[in-house]
């Protein structure tokens, strides 16, 4: 039972909200459940470490033009469904608040304190050219495929989202 | 159910997965061996998480109460 200790690692490819709340929950939920749990953060799923604001990373034309497009962070992401433009992930939070539910940068804090590890994708931030300096402190690693494969295969489950 | 007793009160009326096995697994750190948690919910899920949980994390599952709405949940630390 808890003799040995359990992992988990998910993948978090996508940049909406809904997605980043599902891979949040199961990832608190693993934490206090005893798995040591590493979150791998690639393409739009980057978004949810951005720190947002301006970029000081040097960037060609069409990654200025990504940038300008791919905005986003924790605190602001559509939603896979009943976007309207923003106003979807607005009634949304107004509705998860009203029911007391914690917001996705709630659960990100709870993960952080119980220890869940954050690898960010070195490979999808060259595409949007950004690097560690756009992104939140709490990343633990900057890292590519191989670590991520390396950290997976020791774990018993694995998500990709 | 009636004859447990508690050590700790943990109140997670209002509470949505996983906020009260997030808040129970913090809990139980701060307790001693062998002493009996009660977990207040009412989101129905705490039924089947928390001996789910349990399970995982190798304490005890006593059982549970439900009032109307009100569900109380048992755990015993390992």
């Amino acid at each position: 039972m808890a003799d040995k200790i359990d992992k988990m690692t998910l993948i978090l490819f996508s940049g909406e909200m809904d997605k980043a709340l599902a891979c949040f929950t199961l990832a608190t939920t693993a934490a206090a459940m005893g798995f040591e749990v590493t979150i791998f953060f690639t393409f739009w799923g980057l978004n949810v470490l951005k720190k947002g604001g301006i970029s000081t990373v040097k960037k060609t034309f069409l990654q200025k033009m990504f940038w300008f497009l791919n905005k986003g962070t924790k605190n602001k992401l559509p939603l896979t469904k009943f976007n309207f433009a923003g106003a979807g992930p607005e009634m949304m939070k107004m509705l998860m608040k009203q029911k007391k539910m914690a917001s996705l940068p709630e659960m990100m804090a709870a993960a952080r304190e119980m220890k869940v590890k954050y690898i960010a994708c070195t490979t999808s931030c060259s595409i949007m050219g950004a690097d560690r300096t756009d992104l939140i402190d709490e990343v633990d690693e900057m890292a590519g495929a191989a670590t991520y494969l390396a950290e997976a295969k020791g774990s018993n489950v694995n998500l990709f989202i | 159910m009636d004859n447990i007793k508690a050590d700790k009160d943990l109140d997670c009326l209002g509470l949505y997965c996983p906020v009260p096995i997030m808040k129970t697994a913090q809990v139980i750190k701060t307790m001693n061996s062998g002493e009996v948690l009660e977990v207040t919910a009412d989101d129905i899920g705490i039924l089947k998480d928390m001996p789910a949980w349990a399970k995982t994390t190798g304490n005890e599952f006593l059982g549970s109460k439900t009032e109307g709405d009100v569900h109380k949940v048992y755990v015993k630390k390992k």
